[in-house]
């Protein structure tokens, strides 16, 4: 089975994205243009970070209206996996696969920075090789990712375990210290840190790896 | 048909944190504006647009609004409305 990477006008981590899943991990990967509809040979979705169609109105609205993603919800509800990296996490929320908002950070600074993280699930299969509280080390590098949701929405992703990773330092501003969360399901994982900058101890990290290796079952 | 304008007002719903305004805010404070107690920044929207009547321009502009100008998770609008035809007209009388 095979892994697409979404490409957007204004995406600039897909071919970071095709490095980490292919050449580092040997994933089967193609690329997605925007305006392809066909998902069918996919087993795994990503939507990788960058300024989809320049981030126009707000980061990720108008790439919730690409073709390619027209179909998105059904890929999900038949249990393909779809990882939102950064801007992918914008998009997911703003398509409604996920609750909440990104919005802009706390402190208005784009950070661009390796930062400690907590797993606080491993309940999907994304986190599975790490244990609850380990700390893991990504990259981030973004302006808009303070995650923002109503209570009820909070509640609800603290009673279904789905919020995955936390920031050890709350940078962004985030509710809840939130860096990642997953659907209930937890074949949707949206994530503001950099799994694919992660992926070989040469570029600083390894802790990336297993979180896309989980997007093929073999 | 009949053409109207509009303008959409979108904002941050009260209780999200406007980083942009606040420190748009402390600007104003150093500028020397005194008494300022909210500075919280939106988006104003210019549109115009064809439809049969002003019920259907409104819903048109309604389901723009929900759907893609604004994010109901953490923003508000309001619109304001008018035939521009009869907005010319006003112009006219008005000189």
């Amino acid at each position: 089975m095979t892994i697409g990477i979404v490409v957007f006008p204004g995406s600039n981590c897909d071919r970071d994205v095709l490095w980490a899943t292919d050449c580092c991990l040997g994933m089967k990967t193609r690329f997605l243009w925007h305006e392809t509809k066909d998902l069918n040979d996919l087993e795994a979705v990503v939507l990788p970070g960058g300024f989809s169609y320049g981030d126009y109105l707000r980061c990720g609205a108008i790439a919730s209206f690409a073709p390619v993603l027209s179909s998105l919800i059904d890929f999900v509800n038949r249990g393909g996996k779809v990882l939102g990296i950064c801007n992918g996490f914008q998009i997911l929320t703003e398509l409604g696969i996920l609750p909440g908002a990104l919005t802009r950070n706390k402190k208005l600074h784009f950070i661009c920075d390796n930062v400690p993280l907590y797993v606080s699930s491993n309940r999907t299969k994304w986190f599975v090789k790490f244990k609850p509280n380990d700390l893991i080390y990504l990259p981030i590098a973004h302006g808009e990712g303070r995650y923002q949701c109503n209570e009820d929405t909070l509640k609800k992703l603290q009673d279904d375990d789905s919020i995955a990773i936390r920031y050890k330092n709350n940078l962004n501003g985030s509710l809840d210290e939130i860096a990642g969360i997953t659907n209930k399901k937890g074949n949707v994982l949206g994530m503001m840190p950099h799994p694919e900058r992660a992926c070989d101890e040469k570029i600083g990290g390894i802790h990336g790896r297993s979180i896309l290796q989980a997007l093929l079952s073999s | 048909m009949p053409n109207f304008q509009a303008h959409v007002f979108v904002s941050l719903r009260p209780s999200v944190l406007d980083p942009a305004g606040e420190a748009a805010k402390a600007a104003a404070k150093r500028l020397g504006i005194k008494g300022l107690s909210k500075l919280r920044i939106g988006k104003s929207v210019d549109i115009e647009i064809e439809a049969t009547n002003l019920e259907d321009a409104k819903s048109q502009i309604e389901l723009l609004s929900d759907r893609l100008l604004a994010n109901p998770v953490i923003e508000n609008w309001v619109m304001d409305i008018n035939s521009k035809d009869q907005d010319s007209e006003n112009k006219t009388l008005n000189k």
